[in-house]
């Protein structure tokens, strides 16, 4: 580690104790501010489980029932608080466990630390049991990992990692600490890290960038803003709105960046991307300035990158300048934290209204209500519709719930429909688009918002990936509210075959067992929905309930979500029906 | 856009782990390394990383970006061929015989500017230093008579333009 060179603080030589490296990693945890973590017990991490059980009264380990859930619900707890999120495993298949949920936090810039355990140090390439290189496994999935095989790494390892997780563009750390290290003993002590001077988190803004940006804003006749989560983790929400109302510039938000503005700001104009709104969509090729703020253009959200905004000039605001010219060309970049550069940028900005502009948007937001919205939020038929059941939960949460939502068509629907007032209360998976995210990240975001209602959206293929973590919500009382909407389908991949693979549904039809019964044996009080009558009174009384609950909804089985811009046209040819 | 050969330079701490996520880089984008050298460099505790790839522009850029982006990374960049004075070496293992058995070696020796580095009853190495069409023409000489072991190392380079390594270390310093 002396090759590493971080900066600390510089104070007084603080007095230090002799513990092992076990005990040393709980006193690291609890420096950084943790009181809750999630994982699962192995031969390899025994040692600090051992010191978990004496530290009880200061730190929870919330037993997850696979490693899997334990990353998630360090996602959901780190997502919905803005602090880090930590996940704790043995060495071997207990690492390997945690891959997907490292990936998802990776794509997604989820600062959350990983703690594995790892054979002796003198095992080390023995093909011992249970070792696996995770440090090369998780490479490509991690902001940064390191190994640790001596003791005396211990408290400046867990100090650079809980830095590099959460500074900058945040992101997954992996610690695998070899078991030596953890009976080894050490004088500790614990200085907490302020930087490395290979990496510079915040990029200092360019004045001058931020003067072209704010002239280009202020002599657009038809700005079109769009936002993604770096307005969350950069907590600039207050200056978002600020913008968006003094220059009257219409806002879409990315499905990351979704409550970081009031989803009635009559402002914003929806979501961008493959099953966004149409007006956002198909304007953001009639826009003259494309602002675009803390987002990454991935290729869900642009379409065709050939006939992505090319008329427009594109002033794109970012913390990380990979992203920069990445996938689209920027007229001109901002650097920099977005609550710093946006400050920065207010002052310069002329008030203005741009009325007919925002008009165009009103236009074809009642076309896309017409031909899509009217039908879902109030049908007609008999089936139930996904989008009629996240209305009742808006309604009946009084637009205050975190919504977790697992990926696919239910996932669209709950982002397309939801409605927010507060931010960090979207959580779902949209970089990786991991099936079976929303029950372990619903249990970390409760346990990150105890005084928030928090309702997990999940169709019947997420739900049973993730399914066992329903002992996790028994074992800790964890009062989440679970909705299944259940079209006995792999729905968005059955859509796609539908509309692309001549209706051949391979693999993708499910039997699927009574889910009101597995609730029952996890003691959680459930209900199943099939008819319009029942919904409003299921919702509200799962709502009101103190407790965890479980409400399966049987929705139309074979119900498209619509607008869809098929995969790798233009944001301009997004299809209605 | 149009396929280049381009050398990054890459500045980082002297840490195990990070040559295998600068590769991870190449490899996700399916981009081959044509050449690389790792060494100390002119900073104490500074390592440098020599990557020589024929790809375009475009890329190149986001690879570098890509690189830096990552922790122990204090600053990459990249080079065309004409932005950068470079070497590279070569050894030659050659059967001792066709030294006296074939005359025109000896002039392919001397007017490569090799060097001998051992001489056996069975073998004899050539040592080549130069650019790499140099190396190539020699390769490309000497096989007619048959080469027994043929190895060539990575692109040494150093830049015509500055890279200021030891100011962003010390700016990095003093930010704090």
């Amino acid at each position: 580690m002396e090759t590493l060179r971080e900066k600390k603080e510089e104070t007084k030589k603080p007095t230090t104790i002799r513990i092992s490296g076990a005990e040393a990693i709980i006193h690291c945890l609890l420096a950084e501010g943790v009181d809750i973590l999630y994982g699962y017990p192995g031969g390899a991490i025994m040692p600090v489980h051992d010191e978990l059980y004496k530290f009880q009264d200061k730190l929870t380990h919330i037993l997850t029932r696979h490693e899997q859930g334990a990353t998630h619900a360090a996602q959901g707890y780190a997502r919905v608080s803005g602090k880090v999120g930590v996940a704790i495993a043995t060495s071997g298949p207990g690492a390997t466990n945690l891959v997907t949920g490292l990936a998802d936090a990776q794509i997604d810039s989820t600062p959350i630390v990983c703690i594995t355990g790892q054979v002796p140090r003198h095992l080390l390439g023995s093909d011992a049991f249970q070792e696996t290189d995770i440090i090369g496994i998780s490479t490509p999935v991690t902001k940064w990992n390191h190994q640790i095989t001596t003791v005396e790494e211990i408290p400046e390892v867990m100090a650079k990692a809980f830095y590099l997780a959460k500074s900058g563009r945040p992101g997954p750390v992996l610690v695998d600490i070899t078991k030596n290290a953890q009976f080894d003993e050490l004088d500790f002590s614990y200085e907490h890290c302020t930087g490395v001077r290979s990496y510079k988190p915040v990029p200092q803004p360019n004045l001058e960038a931020i003067d072209t940006a704010a002239k280009l804003i202020n002599s657009a006749k038809k700005p079109f803003i769009v936002f993604g989560q770096g307005v969350i983790l950069g907590e600039a929400e207050e200056q978002l709105r600020a913008l968006v109302e003094k220059a009257g510039i219409p806002a879409a938000w990315t499905i990351l960046g979704l409550s970081a503005m009031d989803t009635d700001h009559p402002l914003n104009v929806g979501m961008v991307g493959m099953h966004g709104n149409y007006a956002p969509n198909v304007l953001t090729n009639e826009c003259d300035v494309l602002v675009a703020i803390g987002m990454r253009f991935d290729d869900r959200v642009t379409g065709s990158l050939d006939t992505y905004a090319k008329q427009a000039k594109v002033i794109h605001f970012e913390i990380d300048p990979a992203e920069i010219n990445k996938n689209v060309t920027a007229d001109i970049a901002v650097l920099g934290d977005s609550k710093e550069t946006l400050n920065l940028l207010l002052p310069k900005i002329k008030e203005n209204k741009h009325e007919e502009w925002h008009n165009t948007f009103k236009e074809k937001y009642k076309i896309e209500y017409d031909a899509v919205i009217k039908d879902e939020l109030h049908p007609t038929k008999d089936g139930l519709t996904m989008a009629e059941v996240i209305k009742e939960i808006n309604l009946a949460s009084e637009h205050k719930a975190v919504i977790v939502s697992d990926v696919g068509q239910h996932q669209m629907i709950a982002c397309r429909y939801s409605k927010f007032k507060q931010s960090k209360s979207n959580i779902t998976s949209g970089g990786l688009g991991t099936m079976g995210f929303a029950l372990p990240a619903a249990i970390g975001a409760k346990m990150g918002a105890m005084d928030r209602e928090v309702v997990a959206i999940i169709g019947d293929g997420g739900y049973q990936m993730t399914i066992q973590e329903l002992g996790t919500i028994y074992q800790n009382k964890t009062p989440v509210k679970i909705v299944v909407l259940n079209n006995g389908h792999l729905g968005m991949v059955r859509q796609w075959q539908e509309l692309f693979f001549e209706s051949r549904y391979a693999s993708t039809v499910l039997s699927n067992p009574d889910f009101v019964k597995i609730a029952q044996g996890y003691d959680i009080a459930s209900k199943r929905v099939s008819e319009r009558k029942d919904l409003k009174a299921s919702v509200e009384e799962m709502i009101a309930s103190k407790e965890a609950y479980f409400l399966e909804v049987k929705v139309e089985k074979e119900d498209n979500v619509f607008p869809m811009i098929p995969s790798g046209a233009s944001v301009s040819d997004i299809r209605l029906k | 856009m149009e396929k280049q050969w381009f050398t990054i330079s890459v500045y980082s701490e002297n840490n195990v782990g990070l040559l295998n996520r600068i590769s991870g880089i190449f490899l996700k984008r399916h981009i081959n390394i044509e050449s690389l050298n790792v060494s100390k460099s002119e900073i104490e505790h500074v390592s440098k990383f020599t990557i020589v790839v024929n790809t375009t522009k475009d890329w190149t850029k986001k690879i570098v970006g890509q690189i830096e982006k990552q922790i122990e990374v204090i600053k990459a960049y990249y080079h065309t061929v004409d932005e950068i004075i470079y070497q590279e070496s070569a050894l030659f293992k050659i059967e001792s015989h066709l030294l006296f058995d074939e005359r025109q070696i000896q002039n392919i020796i001397k007017e490569s500017n090799s060097q001998i580095v051992t001489v056996s009853r069975d073998f004899f190495v050539l040592a080549k230093t130069g650019r790499r069409h140099e190396i190539d023409e020699m390769h490309d000489a000497l096989e007619p008579y048959g080469i027994m072991q043929f190895v060539r190392s990575g692109r040494l380079a150093v830049t015509k333009e500055e890279m200021p390594i030891s100011k962003i270390l010390n700016e990095s310093y003093q930010e704090k």
